[in-house]
C-alpha cells in the first residue's frame, strides 16, 4: 500500500476564504499544546490574547501601530514573490529605508513638516528601492539566484547600518550605537489622542489599496503577474521582462524601506541596532499567508498583529512566554502551506 | 602595535580562533552539501541550528553530560529536518518557503522552551563546557601547533567530516546515488533508487549535522544558551556552500574565511583599534555574493535543486 499526491479537481471559490479561516484555527488549537505545556489555562490564555490585543480602545490601537511594518514588508514581499521575484531581502531594505530617513531627519532639520514629511517618506522608499534593485540586476543581467542574493544583502546591510551607528550617524559621545534624535518635523502626526495611532498606519492600509490597484487594475500589474506566471511566455509575447522585473523590485523594496521609515520617524525616533525585531522576514510569511493578494497581506498582517500584541498581555496574566508567537507563526505557514496544497492536490491510497 | 600583531602569540592565537570559529559552519555547511547534492535547499538551517543550540544545552544541564548534549541536538536536527521532508519532499512544497517555515517554527519553540525551563534570569544559567584536548607531539609545533592542535573535539570531528563526506560524495556508491538524485531524479527513478527516500535521508543527515553544529556554540564555543547565539551563522554556511560550488574542501576554505575574519575582529577589538568593524564582516557576504556571479556561469548548482519530485510529471 503507498500513499500518493494526485491532482484534484477544482474547489469552488469559497475555499480561498475557508483556507485561512482554517488555517487560523487549525493554528490557534496546535498552539493550545505549548500553552497547556506552559500549564496556563487554555480558556483564560487565549482569553488574555484576544483582550491584550482588542480588549479596549488603547489595545485596538496598538495592535494597529504593530499591523503597519507587518502590512508594508508583507505587501513588499507579496508584490515581488508574485514575479517570482524571490525577495527575501526586505529585512535590508527597511534598514536601507530607515537608514536613508535617519540620515535626512538627522542632517536637516530647518524644514516645516509639510516638506520633511514627503522627503523622509521619499529618501526611504527610494533607498529601499535601490536596494532591492541591486539583487534585481544580479538576477536579470548575471543569472544570480535571487534568494540568495537578497538574503545575503540583508548582513551587508546590517553591517552598513552597524559602521554608520558606530561612525558618522553615531549620537555624539554616545558609546552605544545609537543615532541622534531625528528633527521634530519628521516625526509622523500622531492621530489619536492617548494613543500611538500615527500617520503611517492609514497610509499602510491606503498602500494596500494601491497595490490591490497596481496589481489589478495596471499595465504593470498584469506584466508583472505575466512574468511570474511564465516569464518566457511573456518574453514573447513582447513584455520588457527585465524592465518590468526592476519595477517591481524598485516598488517591492521601496514598500520595505517605507516600513523602516515608519520604524524610525513613528516609533523610536533614533536609528539603532534592534530597529526590527526581523520585520522583513515575517514580511514573507505573511505574503504567503496572505496568499500573495493585497487583502489576504492585509488579514495576514492583522492576525500577526494580534498575536503579537495579545502574546504580551498573555505573557503577564498567564505566565506563557511571550516567544510563542514565533511558534505561532511558523505553525501558521506550515499549516497554510498544507491546506493550500490540498486545495489542488488529493492524498490517494494505491493499493499495489 | 604592528610588532604586537605580528607576534607569534597573536598568530596563534588567531590560528585557534579561526579554527573554533569555522567549526560550527563546517558542520552546518556539509549538512547543507549533502542535503543540496540531494536536490533540497534547506532554508530551515538557521532555526535547526538554534533548536540545536538549545537543546545541547538543555539537556547538558539536565543530565550534566555534554556527549548527550550533543547527541541530542543532533536527534532534534534529525527530527526538523524529517518535517522538512515531509513538507518539501513528500507533500512537494516550495522548498524556500517551507525552509523559512522550519526556520521561524523552530527559533520561536526554540526561545519559548528556554523561557519555560528558565524564565528570565539576570545571570543566564550556564553550563560546564567542554574544555580543549591537546594533541601530543603535533600541538608542540612552533606557531601553528598550538592553534591547530590545542582544540575541541567537536572541532576535530569536524575536520574529519570534511574529507569523509568528500569521499561519501565522489567515491562511493551511496555518493553516486546521492548525486544522480540532484541531478537528474527521473534517471535515477529509472534505475530503481528511491528518490524521495534518499532526499529525506539526506535531509536527515544533513539535519543532524546543523544540530550538532548549533551545539558547539552552547556547549563549547559559549558556555551558555543566548537568544542570537546563531547570529546568522546558518545563513553564512548557505552562503558558503554557493561559494565552495557544492564541494566539502572548497566550502571549508570560504568557512576559514569567515573564521579569520570573525576572530581577527575579536582580537583587534582587544587592542582597542578603531576599525569599523561592522565592514570587516560584511567581507564574507560579498566575497558570496561576487561567487554567485561566477557560479551562474558555470552553472554546477544540482540540477534539480528546488524542483519536488513527482512521478508522474513525466509521465511515468
Amino acid at each position: 500500500m503507498k500513499i500518493q499526491i494526485v491532482k484534484r479537481k477544482p474547489l469552488p471559490g469559497w475555499t480561498k476564504i475557508a483556507i485561512p479561516v482554517a488555517s487560523v484555527l487549525a493554528t490557534l488549537i496546535i498552539s493550545a499544546i505549548p500553552i497547556s505545556l506552559a500549564g496556563a489555562n487554555l480558556w483564560s490564555a487565549y482569553r488574555a490574547l484576544f483582550y491584550g490585543a482588542l480588549g479596549t480602545r488603547f489595545n485596538i490601537l496598538e495592535t494597529l501601530v504593530k499591523t503597519s511594518p507587518y502590512l508594508l514588508t508583507g505587501l513588499a514581499v507579496a508584490f515581488a514573490f508574485r514575479a517570482k521575484f524571490w525577495n527575501i531581502g526586505a529585512e535590508g531594505q527597511l534598514l536601507a529605508g530607515g537608514i536613508a530617513a535617519t540620515w535626512l531627519a538627522v542632517n536637516v532639520s530647518t524644514l516645516p513638516a509639510v516638506i520633511m514629511l514627503p522627503m523622509v517618506l521619499l529618501a526611504g522608499f527610494i533607498a529601499g528601492g535601490m536596494w532591492a534593485i541591486i539583487p534585481a540586476l544580479l538576477k536579470t543581467r548575471l543569472k544570480v539566484d535571487d534568494v540568495v542574493s537578497t538574503l545575503l544583502l540583508n548582513f551587508v546591510m546590517i553591517h552598513i547600518m552597524g559602521a554608520l551607528l558606530f561612525g558618522p550617524l553615531q549620537k555624539p559621545n554616545a558609546s552605544w550605537p545609537i543615532s541622534d534624535e531625528i528633527a521634530a518635523a519628521a516625526k509622523y502626526p500622531l492621530l489619536l489622542a492617548r494613543s500611538r495611532f500615527h500617520l503611517g498606519i492609514p497610509l499602510a492600509f491606503v498602500l494596500v489599496f494601491v497595490v490591490w490597484f497596481i496589481n489589478s487594475k495596471t499595465v504593470l500589474g498584469y506584466r508583472s503577474l505575466a512574468v511570474g506566471t511564465n516569464i518566457r511566455a511573456a518574453r514573447f509575447g513582447g513584455i520588457r521582462t527585465t524592465s518590468v522585473l526592476l519595477v517591481t523590485a524598485l516598488i517591492s523594496g521601496g514598500l520595505a524601506g517605507l516600513a523602516g521609515v515608519g520604524e524610525v520617524c513613528a516609533i523610536q525616533y533614533h536609528l539603532m541596532t534592534d530597529i526590527s525585531p526581523g520585520y522583513g522576514y515575517t514580511g514573507i510569511v505573511i505574503a504567503m499567508l496572505g496568499n500573495l493578494h493585497p487583502i489576504g497581506v492585509m488579514l495576514a498582517s492583522l492576525f500577526f498583529s494580534i498575536i503579537n500584541v495579545g502574546a504580551q498581555t498573555m505573557s503577564r496574566m498567564t505566565g506563557v512566554p511571550s516567544y510563542i508567537t514565533g511558534v505561532m507563526e511558523g505553525t501558521a505557514l506550515i499549516v497554510m502551506l498544507i491546506f493550500l496544497l490540498m486545495n489542488e492536490y488529493k492524498l490517494r491510497v494505491v493499493k499495489s | 602595535m604592528i610588532g604586537e600583531i605580528l607576534s607569534a602569540t597573536f598568530i596563534t592565537g588567531l590560528i585557534g580562533a579561526t579554527m573554533r570559529m569555522a567549526t560550527p559552519i563546517i558542520f552546518a555547511m556539509l549538512g547543507e552539501i549533502i542535503t543540496e547534492r540531494s536536490g533540497v535547499l534547506n532554508l530551515g538551517i538557521e532555526g535547526t541550528m538554534l533548536f540545536g543550540a538549545m537543546t545541547g544545552f538543555l539537556v547538558t544541564m539536565n543530565t550534566g553530560s555534554l556527549w548527550a548534549g550533543v547527541l541530542m541536538a543532533a536527534v532534534t536536527g534529525i527530527v526538523l529536518s524529517l518535517l522538512m521532508a515531509f513538507l518539501a519532499v513528500f507533500l512537494g512544497l516550495s522548498q524556500h518557503v517551507s525552509g523559512l517555515g522550519i526556520t521561524l517554527f523552530a527559533t520561536g519553540l526554540s526561545m519559548f522552551i528556554y523561557r519555560l525551563q528558565f524564565g528570565s534570569p539576570v545571570v543566564p544559567p550556564t553550563v560546564q563546557p567542554f574544555t580543549r584536548v591537546k594533541i601530543p607531539l603535533l600541538s608542540e609545533i612552533p606557531v601553528i601547533g598550538p592553534g591547530l592542535f590545542d582544540q575541541y573535539v567537536l572541532t576535530y570531528i569536524a575536520w574529519i567530516l570534511i574529507p569523509l563526506v568528500a569521499i561519501l560524495l565522489y567515491r562511493t556508491k551511496v555518493g553516486l546515488i546521492i548525486r544522480t538524485v540532484g541531478e537528474n531524479p527521473f534517471a535515477a527513478d529509472t534505475v530503481g533508487v528511491n528518490v524521495n527516500l534518499t532526499r529525506t535521508l539526506c535531509l536527515a543527515v544533513g539535519g543532524a549535522f546543523m544540530g550538532v553544529g548549533g551545539a558547539f556554540l552552547t556547549l563549547a564555543h559559549q558556555n551558555m544558551f543566548l537568544m542570537d547565539v546563531i547570529g546568522g551563522r546558518g545563513w553564512v554556511a548557505i552562503a558558503m556552500v554557493i561559494f565552495g560550488n557544492w564541494d566539502p574542501v572548497k566550502g571549508t576554505i570560504g568557512a576559514l574565511i569567515f573564521g579569520v575574519l570573525d576572530g581577527l575582529q575579536l582580537r583587534l577589538q582587544g587592542f582597542g583599534l578603531q576599525i569599523p568593524f561592522d565592514l570587516f564582516l560584511m567581507i564574507p557576504y560579498l566575497i558570496t555574493i561576487i561567487a554567485l556571479i561566477g557560479v551562474s556561469r558555470k552553472a554546477s548548482v544540482p540540477a534539480a535543486l528546488l524542483q519536488p519530485y513527482r512521478r508522474e510529471d513525466k509521465g511515468g
